[in-house]
């Protein structure tokens, strides 16, 4: 081979290289602008959550409604996974009808604010039957009642930059982000009620998350605070929720 | 009527007894290979959180079961993590490797030349010879080793054209999002539940071929097989004079 040859080549396989490293971060810069980067992007795994969480965001701009039930399809008993904490101030809480509970919703809003769990009722509600399925395997049809988380922005009024929401619960390490995809999803409702009563303690009483299109564990119990962001790293360990530390993935739409 | 068969089959062993298996298919089976085993064994960790199955839409403990797995629940969220993480990583590397698997196999024409059973292949006396000489652990022919025999294309067709869609279709079946666009994901087998027991019967008959395909390269010449899957020469040629 001539050196001029072997220069060609090397010319070649620079510019061959330049320009998939350059297709590449356009690409992440691309992907991140439309939303199609997940909080946990980074690592092997962070490779295959991202074409998870990408693909489905795709697909879901196609009419992404999760399936409804009629009553008669309602699990008979709901099963319990994580009951309330048993702890002395939820026990007064709970005692006290949750008269002291309230919920702040702050960040990137523009007027903050706190609602006692007697004021969410009086806004408009959301009766749905939805399936809900762990990521253990099992699942069940419940009926759910609440708010619409996206009255509930609508009402606080988001910063145009505001891109997650940020829910943090009684439990310290039960906290969890949403995109404005699911945020602003009809289905996603802050739920006070189920199968056509109060929820129970272990449900979470007072007031749950209730995210149709995810497994389970993203619908956090025990709401206590909603914050606003512009970044999915933006609070906590950077990594969108507590399931990442705990062996989870922050997407879970599977 | 096997007389008209055997020149339909002759040109393809002819062409790959120098080639037994083409660059695309060997690379291909390979990391398909890898993939599912990591699948299985993710599989198997996510499996055993809640090793039992259902029917229809919903299913939990308290509720009846179809079949409760001989298995023990594992709750231990050390396994079931990464089982989660690699068994969503090996799932895209596995529908990579199928979609450019499909896309060069109909460029090539490999399943009609290869996959699918010829013509002369389907006759009740061809079926019967292929399945006695089975039966009797007959040796294969040269000629045979060129080319796959009907039993061969049957279950190959098999696992590319209904268990790897069905695992596909199933596992999209559990996915809250993808089921929300596409509820037939789920409503086609009965409901969530259901998906999730077809995916397990699916794996299941993918394991058992793949027991099934290991022991018949082994009987039929291992070296001989492993060499024509990974540098895709025969070896027929060198033997001969």
């Amino acid at each position: 081979m001539s050196p001029a040859m072997s220069r060609r080549k090397m010319l070649k396989t620079g510019l061959g290289a330049a320009a998939g490293v350059g297709a590449l971060g356009a690409g992440i810069a691309i992907g991140d602008r439309c939303g199609l980067i997940p909080a946990n992007h980074r690592g092997l795994y962070g490779l295959s959550e991202t074409l998870t969480y990408a693909g489905q965001r795709l697909l879901t701009t196609l009419p992404s409604m999760a399936r409804e039930f009629n009553r008669g399809q309602i699990t008979k008993v709901p099963p319990v996974n994580g009951p309330a904490p048993k702890t002395e101030a939820y026990q007064r809480l709970k005692d006290t009808g949750f008269a002291d509970w309230r919920l702040t919703v702050d960040g990137m809003v523009t007027r903050p604010a706190s609602f006692s769990l007697v004021e969410l009722k009086s806004f408009p509600s959301r009766t749905q039957i939805t399936h809900q399925a762990c990521e253990e395997g099992w699942s069940f049809i419940a009926e759910w009642a609440g708010v619409p988380l996206s009255y509930i922005l609508e009402k606080v009024g988001t910063h145009p930059d505001a891109k997650w929401v940020f829910f943090f619960t009684l439990q310290e390490d039960w906290w969890d982000s949403l995109d404005m995809d699911d945020a602003l999803h009809p289905q996603t409702v802050l739920a006070y009620g189920m199968n056509g009563a109060e929820i129970l303690a272990d449900h979470g009483a007072p007031l749950r998350l209730k995210v149709a299109r995810q497994l389970g564990y993203k619908s956090l119990k025990f709401l206590t605070k909603i914050t606003l962001a512009d970044r999915p790293d933006a609070l906590g360990d950077g990594l969108g929720s507590g399931a990442p530390a705990a062996g989870y993935s922050w997407y879970a739409g599977i | 009527m096997a007389e008209t068969a055997l020149p339909l089959a002759v040109p393809t062993a002819v062409e790959s007894t120098s080639q037994r298996h083409r660059l695309f298919v060997r690379v291909t089976h390979w990391i398909q290979a890898l993939s599912v085993l990591v699948l299985l064994l993710s599989g198997v960790a996510i499996l055993l959180a809640h090793p039992r199955l259902y029917w229809g839409e919903t299913g939990a403990v308290g509720s009846p079961s179809l079949i409760d797995l001989p298995l023990p629940f594992v709750l231990d969220v050390p396994i079931r993590g990464p089982g989660r993480y690699l068994h969503f990583l090996a799932a895209w590397v596995s529908v990579f490797t199928g979609a450019i698997y499909v896309a060069m196999a109909l460029a090539t024409g490999h399943f009609a030349t290869n996959l699918l059973p010829t013509r002369g292949q389907l006759t009740r006396h061809a079926i019967a010879r292929v399945f006695g000489d089975h039966l009797r652990f007959k040796r294969s022919t040269e000629d045979e080793l060129a080319t796959y025999n009907i039993l061969q294309r049957l279950s190959y067709s098999t696992v590319v054209f209904i268990l790897f869609p069905l695992i596909i279709w199933t596992g999209l079946g559990m996915s809250p999002a993808a089921t929300s666009v596409f509820p037939f994901l789920a409503t086609s087998f009965g409901g969530q539940q259901s998906a999730r027991t077809i995916h397990f019967f699916a794996t299941s008959a993918l394991v058992l071929f793949s027991i099934m395909h290991v022991v018949l390269v082994w009987q039929t010449g291992f070296k001989r097989r492993m060499r024509a899957m990974i540098t895709g020469q025969s070896g027929n040629e060198k033997e001969r004079p």
